[in-house]
C-alpha cells in the first residue's frame, strides 16, 4: 500500500503463506525466520514491516506526513508504532487462525482463547479511540502517517472475518473512511481484495491446505494464543 | 523543569532507557514509579501517561510513552554519538528491524518466563501457573534465543553491527531479567555470554550493575498483603500466564 500510495517502484515477488512457500531453501536465504515481509534492494535484505517503512520512508524522501521530520510529531508515531506492536499485532490477528488457518490444518482452538481474544480486542479498541485517535482525524495529528496504515491493515483482518469493529465506534469508523478516502478506494481495492474475501474463499473450500511443513510453525504460533 | 523519566528499574524497557540517559549524560530528574505499590494507577501517573505503563518522559508539556519512542527521542534530542541510532539509512534500518521484531519475542517472552517462574515458584502473588506452561514459556525463550543469535549476532560484535545500539540496550535488559528469575540463559550460549560481556563493558560494569540492583533482588520481593493492591497485582499479571 505504502509503496503504491508514493509511487516507489518495485518488483513484487509473491510469497504464498498457506502454500508454504516462506518455507523454501530459497526463501530462507531472503529471511531465516521465515516470514514476510521482506525487502530487497541490491544487496540489502530486511525484514519487519515497521522497519521497511521506515526504510522506504526515507530512502524514497515521500512526503514528511508519513514519518515526520519534526521530533516531537515523530515521537508520537514511535510511541504508537511501540503500542501497536505490544497491544494490536498478534491480538488481531488470532482471528484468522481460529476460523480459517486452523480448522485448515485440523486446529480447533478452544472457545475460552475465542472470547478472551474478542475481550482484548475491545479493550485495545477502546484504548485506541481514547488514547491515540480522541478527537484528531488521525492517530498522531491531523495527517495521515505510518500508524494509521500499520492500524488500518490489522483492524481489517478480523473485519473480513464479520467482526464488526467498526460497530459503535463512530470515532474510529469516522476514521477508517478518511484513511481510506486519503489512500484511495481503487488502491484499497487492489490492496484488501483478497483479504476482505477470505471468509467466501474458506466457505468455497479455494485456499490451499497448508504443506505439511509449515505445520510445525502454525502449531507453534497457536500454542502462543492466550 | 527539565527532562523528568519516570520508571521503575524492575521493568526491562525502564532499565535500558536509565542505561541510555546516564551512559549519555542527559540531565534528568527521576520519578521511581512503583509497580507493586500500584503507583502507575494514581491520578497524578495517569495525567503523564493515560496508558498507565512505565517508561514515561515528560520533557516540558510534552509527554511521551513506550521505551522505542523514548530512546530515539532522547538520541535525537540529547545528539548521542551516532552509533546509538545510526544516521546512515542501512545501518539505521538495521536498528529499527531489531527493535520492532523484539516487541513480540523477547520482551513477551521475557516478561512471561519471569512473572511465571517467580510464581510457580511460590513467591507473593496468585496461583501458581501449570508446569506444562512454564515449560512451554521457557522453550520459547530458547526459541527467541537461538533467532536473535541466527538473525541478529551471528558473528557481529553487537546486535546490528560492530557498535552497541539502543538494540542492544534493549536485548540486554530483558535478558538480565530473565537471568534475576533464576534462567541460566547465558551458560549455554557462548556467543551470547561473550556479547553479554561487550554489553557491560560498554555501558560501564558500575551503570550496569546499579541500573540491575532492584530486579536481581526481585525474587526476595515480600509478599504482597494489601488486599486490594493484591488483587490489582493479580489482575495484571492474569494477562501473562499463557
Amino acid at each position: 500500500m505504502f509503496a503504491k500510495k508514493n509511487g516507489i517502484p518495485f518488483q513484487l515477488r509473491t510469497v504464498e503463506l498457506l502454500k508454504g512457500q516462506h518455507m523454501s531453501e530459497e526463501f530462507f536465504q531472503v529471511n531465516c525466520l521465515w516470514k514476510v515481509p521482506v525487502l530487497k534492494d541490491g544487496g540489502f535484505l530486511l525484514t519487519e514491516s515497521t522497519a521497511i517503512l521506515i526504510y522506504l520512508s526515507s530512502k524514497y524522501q515521500v512526503a514528511d506526513n508519513w514519518y515526520p521530520g519534526d521530533l516531537q510529531a515523530r515521537a508520537r508515531v514511535n510511541e504508537y508504532l511501540g503500542w501497536h506492536a505490544d497491544n494490536i499485532r498478534g491480538t488481531f490477528g488470532v482471528p484468522l487462525w481460529a476460523q480459517v488457518i486452523g480448522p485448515l490444518i485440523g486446529m480447533q482452538i478452544p472457545k475460552e482463547k475465542v472470547d478472551h481474544n474478542k475481550a482484548g480486542m475491545g479493550q485495545a479498541l477502546q484504548l485506541l479511540e481514547d488514547k491515540f485517535l480522541g478527537d484528531r482525524a488521525f492517530l498522531t495529528g491531523q495527517q495521515v502517517t505510518l500508524a494509521d496504515l500499520m492500524l488500518l491493515e490489522e483492524l481489517l483482518q478480523p473485519v473480513a472475518l464479520g467482526y464488526n469493529l467498526f460497530e459503535g465506534r463512530p470515532r474510529l469508523a469516522a476514521w477508517r473512511a478518511r484513511v481510506e478516502a486519503f489512500l484511495g478506494a481503487e488502491l484499497c481495492q487492489e490492496v484488501h481484495g483478497s483479504i476482505l474475501s477470505i471468509w467466501e474463499q474458506a466457505a468455497k473450500k479455494t485456499i490451499p491446505v497448508p504443506p505439511p511443513e509449515a505445520r510445525p510453525f502454525m502449531l507453534l504460533r497457536i500454542a502462543r494464543i492466550p | 523543569m527539565g527532562l523528568e523519566l519516570y520508571l521503575d528499574l524492575i521493568s526491562q524497557p525502564c532499565r535500558a532507557v536509565y542505561i541510555f540517559a546516564k551512559k549519555n549524560g542527559i540531565p534528568f530528574q527521576l520519578h521511581t514509579v512503583e509497580l507493586f505499590k500500584g503507583q502507575h494507577h494514581t491520578d497524578a501517573f495517569v495525567k503523564i501517561n493515560p496508558l498507565k505503563k512505565v517508561p514515561a518522559l515528560k520533557d516540558g508539556d510534552f509527554t511521551l510513552a513506550e521505551s522505542v519512542a523514548i530512546l530515539l527521542y532522547l538520541s535525537r534530542k540529547y545528539k548521542a554519538p551516532d552509533h546509538w541510532y545510526p544516521e546512515d539509512l542501512q545501518a539505521r534500518a538495521r536498528v529499527d528491524e531489531y527493535l520492532s521484531w523484539q516487541h513480540t519475542t523477547l520482551r513477551s517472552c521475557c516478561t512471561r518466563a519471569m512473572w511465571q517462574k517467580v510464581s510457580y515458584e511460590g513467591k507473593w502473588a496468585g496461583t501458581p501457573p501449570p508446569p506444562e506452561m512454564l515449560a512451554a514459556t521457557l522453550g520459547e525463550l530458547d526459541r527467541c534465543l537461538q533467532m536473535l543469535e541466527d538473525k541478529f549476532l551471528r558473528d557481529q560484535a553487537f546486535l546490528t553491527g560492530p557498535h552497541i545500539s539502543v538494540a542492544d540496550l534493549l536485548a540486554i535488559t530483558e535478558m538480565m531479567h530473565s537471568v534475576s528469575a533464576g534462567c541460566k540463559i547465558f551458560e549455554s550460549r557462548p556467543k551470547l555470554a561473550a556479547w553479554r560481556q561487550r554489553v557491560e563493558a560498554a555501558v560501564g560494569e558500575d551503570l550496569f550493575r546499579e541500573a540491575h540492583a532492584v530486579v536481581l533482588k526481585a525474587k526476595d520481593l515480600p509478599p504482597v498483603v494489601d488486599p486490594a493492591l493484591k488483587e490489582q497485582l493479580k489482575l495484571s499479571l492474569q494477562c501473562l500466564l499463557y
